[in-house]
């Protein structure tokens, strides 16, 4: 049955239609090719969703060979939430993308930007499906790889030195992360991640998996952009084209997450790892300087698409803090906070995708007396703005609630503090667009701006929409997290 | 329909309205209808849940789970009831003057005002019905984001600095206190529906009581109980039908309502006596009682003194709720009504004086008196039931909270009252006595419908005459549809005082489950 092989469909499918669409180089079919495949990938994980969700765990063994030797995919709750959470943006990100990626990337070479678009998507799928930690770090190098050049497709020229230096921090992370799956090797003689949760305990005070511990963490953190191994993204957000931005803000820096849970939950899972070895202190204070850096910083940006990029930082914060509370609120919350935020900045970056559509620009001077002549996208805004603050009836709201719930649970007073805190200063930096955007008059020299395109319009409107759906009925989404951090937890207990 | 299907119609069906007024925009008489005929279908279904709650009826709708295991849950009780009632019946009133008042006063984007107007009505029913914490934290929210534009309605740079201290001050203290002190709640009972007697008794440490009570009473920042008083004020640049129903009834009621409805039946009012934890919040209302009336002394704005006025006589109701005592709940609860009536007036009253003749400093207010007569002796009627004289309304809600307060033994909160009501007598009715006895200022001469107002009537073509105005001999009054909603609520001061005991009556039942 075809069914059964859905797990590894997943990636193959993409992957094949990438350089099907270099072959076809027509920009429009392959625009259509894509479109396509994404909505395909997203019934494959809603499939898959439903499979785990009736029958459990699914394991598929590639090409029929067991594991530990042959490579695993495997497919449990929280994987399968990620896919649906990377699916279902890519299959929005599609439509939207058209017209978007005519106006910001050369027409001649919009096959190849289709292209990379689908492999990013399939390196981001195939990490949260497979089993195999090296396996992951292949996916890992293919998602990056694609990515560079997507930055880089822009027509500003600045996207080169974002792409570059994302080259350089991304090599870098990369490269720790295989020198600790190296390392476990050496010690155990397996790369299979469920094989490597078995085999550590015995072995947890041995240095160098200790070492291998520190690189692979270190390295994953590169990749989600912790900070102070934030550097690359603001630039990388801010000068890529946007229709970029949406689907990196909304899923790569979340499959990297993704990448990291299994590490310390799954890979460490035997040993409780966070307490053993104290890094969930570390995790959490790095978590916290994220959340009021990267909001402080988000405040006195000039353009909108860095501001959203600092506060993804921000938010960054508040899944690793979640995850590093180490008890199954705290990590329900984090990953419930996955999927939620993936809606909110996806969307608002969607709707500087239309300003930058408009106006050319994605400046708040520029942006001035938009609220007139945009009233749905700026709405848009508003409403998305109000749902990252964290606003009731919103996905923000379910994920500060979670976190908060997480953190009074474990009598943690100050850090309970510091999330309020902390989620006040997003109201600073939203209300500053709202003012200009809605109190000050156009300026002088602008020539009359129409609302975006209906084609843009719809899927930014799904993903605000979503934000709400999701924020009035948030109990499908924590049920979800929920069992998944069960699972974990409970493989560590 | 059944009680129960009025809950989700009478709060869905403003939202409704919402729609129809944004529909019927360009055409204002349509725009207007829409709106009065939605308050009176939504005040009737109101008024029809009264004798179900009154016989003891608690009617409850669930809209559905929104976090697992909280849901969005309605049921109405008498607290809520009174609450709702009051919001609905002077939205019909505050709709009729308000179309007086925004044509008279020549605004612009009125359909943007009408619906979030709609809404703001609709969250202030859904708080009063809130069956649970939650949900009443959601309206909360609701309420303050609504209310923005209209506190920002001339998008002047004024509108905007007063919208930032707004919404600065309302959700930062709703999310950084209040949301602790709610998930706190949960994590301690794991539950946060009102129930009688309250949910945390035995289940936190006493010396925590009274932290957790700080949060709530800091965190509910509509309640403008000092320092967190500052929004109000500013919130006056609005229209003045945005002042007289939310910033006098809807919003600020909201949050005195939810001070009770913690007190009631979260803490539950034995808890309370047995900790002492409301004491010292206690002390800090009765601290705003004579701060804000001193600086009501000093304010010539006439807004911005009834604002300072309102900050004052809600910390009455806090008072009431932090004295822990059946009869501080009861004056409490009975202020939120009387008051309603008194200041809704005088918010009216001094809107139509801004519409008929432009003046709002009350130093300018000589002698206006003998031009607005029917005006100035309303405002003087719901001053007498501000200060608490009788036969006004007033009188009965300062009179259990002064009982309370000696039944608790706390003379001092005794003499704040006293006091506050000297003060009250000292910063309302000199406006009154200015504007009968005092001569007009010679350039006060020239009003209305002089040069200065041709110019203006000229860029409105059809209203040329003075459509502001309604002149009969030297008369020269609001609108009509102005002066019949103030004379009408002046009117409800003085009725009230005669349905004092059946107000009294029909709150009874939420002290059950205390003992005190």
């Amino acid at each position: 049955m075809i069914t059964d092989h859905l797990v590894v469909l997943q990636i193959i499918i993409p992957l094949m239609a990438a350089p099907l669409c270099v072959f076809i180089r027509n920009a429009n079919v392959t625009w259509a090719l894509a479109t396509v495949i994404s909505w395909i990938c997203l019934a494959i994980s809603i499939t898959l969703m439903q499979q785990v969700m009736a029958t459990g765990e699914i394991i598929y063994e590639l090409g029929g060979w067991a594991a530990p030797w042959g490579i695993e995919y495997r497919v449990d709750m929280l994987n399968a939430w990620v896919l649906v959470i990377v699916t279902s943006i890519g299959a929005v990100v599609t439509p939207y993308a058209k017209l978007s990626a005519e106006k910001e990337i050369d027409n001649d070479r919009l096959y190849i930007f289709y292209a990379m678009l689908l492999l990013c998507e399939t390196g981001l799928l195939g990490i949260t499906v497979t089993g195999d930690a090296f396996n992951l770090f292949v996916f890992l190098e293919i998602s990056a790889l694609s990515t560079y050049v997507l930055i880089s497709m822009g027509k500003d020229r600045r996207g080169l030195t974002a792409a570059y230096r994302y080259l350089i921090m991304g090599t870098l992370g990369a490269t720790f992360y295989i020198v600790g799956v190296g390392l476990l090797y050496m010690q155990t003689g397996s790369l299979n991640i469920a094989d490597l949760g078995n085999l550590i305990p015995d072995i947890a005070d041995n240095r160098t998996v200790q070492a291998a511990l520190a690189f692979m963490t270190v390295g994953l953190c590169v990749k989600l952009a912790l900070f102070p191994l934030h550097m690359w993204l603001p630039n990388a957000y801010a000068f890529a084209p946007s229709v970029v931005t949406v689907f990196l803000a909304a899923t790569a820096t979340k499959v990297a997450v993704y990448a990291l849970v299994r590490v310390i939950f799954t890979i460490f899972g035997g040993v409780d790892i966070l307490e053993a070895v104290q890094i969930s202190d570390v995790l959490i204070a790095m978590a916290i300087v994220a959340m009021f850096a990267g909001s402080a910083v988000a405040i006195y940006q000039t353009n909108i698409k860095r501001m959203l990029a600092y506060s993804s930082l921000a938010q960054i914060g508040y899944m690793i803090l979640g995850l590093s509370m180490n008890s199954v609120l705290g990590v329900s919350a984090g990953l419930v906070h996955l999927f939620n935020h993936a809606m909110i900045k996806g969307g608002l970056f969607m709707v500087m995708g239309c300003v930058v559509y408009r106006i050319g620009s994605a400046k708040l001077d520029d942006m001035a007396g938009l609220g007139k002549q945009m009233p749905v996208t700026m709405g848009a805004f508003v409403l998305g703005g109000l749902s990252l603050i964290g606003v009731p009836l919103t996905v923000g709201f379910v994920s500060k609630w979670a976190l908060l719930q997480a953190a009074l649970e474990k009598g943690w007073w100050p850090i309970a503090v510091l999330i309020v805190i902390s989620s006040l200063m997003a109201v600073i930096y939203i209300w500053r667009v709202i003012e200009v955007v809605y109190f000050q008059a156009a300026p002088a020299g602008r020539a009359a701006v129409k609302e975006a395109p209906l084609m843009m319009m719809i899927p930014m409107l799904t993903l605000i929409g979503a934000a709400y759906y999701f924020g009035i009925d948030g109990t499908t989404t924590m049920d979800i997290a929920g069992r998944a951090a069960e699972a974990l937890i409970g493989g560590l207990k | 329909m059944t009680p129960e299907q009025i809950i989700p119609w009478s709060i869905g069906l403003p939202l409704l309205g919402a729609f129809g007024i944004w529909i019927t925009g360009k055409s204002p008489n349509l725009r207007e209808s829409v709106t009065l005929i939605t308050a009176v279908i939504v005040f009737v279904m109101v008024a029809s849940l009264f004798d179900n709650v009154s016989a003891g009826d608690r009617p409850s709708w669930v809209f559905g789970n929104m976090l697992p295991g909280l849901s969005i849950s309605f049921v109405v009780e008498p607290l809520g009831m009174v609450f709702a009632g009051i919001a609905s019946f002077l939205w019909i009133i505050t709709t009729v003057y308000t179309v007086g008042y925004m044509r008279g006063h020549h605004e612009q984007n009125q359909t943007r005002f009408y619906i979030c107007f709609a809404v703001a009505i609709s969250s202030a029913l859904g708080i009063a019905f809130s069956g649970n914490m939650l949900t009443l934290f959601v309206f909360y929210e609701i309420l303050t984001i609504s209310t923005f534009p209209l506190v920002t309605h001339s998008g002047t740079p004024e509108a905007k600095r007063a919208g930032r201290i707004y919404l600065g001050i309302l959700i930062g203290t709703s999310i950084a206190l209040q949301l602790l002190a709610i998930v706190w709640t949960y994590t301690l009972t794991g539950t946060l529906d009102f129930t009688p007697g309250g949910i945390l008794e035995g289940k936190v440490a006493p010396v925590m009581v009274s932290v957790l009570l700080a949060l709530y009473i800091f965190g509910i920042g509509k309640a403008a109980l000092m320092p967190f008083h500052r929004w109000l004020p500013a919130a006056m640049v609005a229209p003045t039908p945005v002042s007289a129903l939310l910033h006098a009834v809807a919003v600020v009621k909201a949050g005195v309502f939810t001070v009770l409805k913690v007190t009631v039946y979260i803490f539950g009012i034995d808890l309370l006596q047995a900790t002492d934890a409301g004491l010292w919040i206690a002390y800090m209302a009765a601290t705003t009682i004579l701060l804000a009336s001193i600086i009501a002394m000093r304010k010539d704005n006439l807004k911005a003194r009834l604002a300072y006025s309102t900050i004052s006589q809600l910390s009455y109701i806090i008072l009431g709720a932090m004295m822990a005592s059946s009869l501080g709940i009861l004056g409490g609860a009975m202020h939120i009504v009387m008051h309603a009536f008194g200041k809704i007036t005088l918010f009216f009253c001094a809107g139509a004086i801004m519409v008929a003749s432009h003046k709002t400093e009350i130093s300018q207010m000589n002698g206006l008196g003998r031009k607005m007569p029917i005006t100035f002796i309303c405002f003087l009627i719901a001053s007498l039931s501000i200060i608490g004289l009788p036969p006004f309304g007033g009188v009965w809600s300062k009179w259990y909270l002064a009982l309370a307060a000696a039944d608790t033994g706390q003379i001092i909160f005794v003499a704040v009252l006293m006091i506050s009501s000297l003060l009250n007598v000292a910063y309302l009715i000199p406006i009154v006595v200015r504007a009968f006895y005092n001569d007009p200022d010679p350039e006060t001469q020239n009003d209305h419908d002089d040069q200065g107002h041709d110019a203006e009537a000229a860029h409105h073509p059809g209203d040329a005459g003075g459509a502001n105005q309604w002149k009969i001999g030297t008369m020269r009054e609001a609108p009509i549809a102005c002066v019949g909603a103030l004379a009408f609520t002046a009117m409800g001061c003085f009725v009230l005082f005669f349905y004092a005991d059946r107000i009294q009556a029909f709150l009874l039942p939420i002290l059950e489950g205390a003992n005190g």
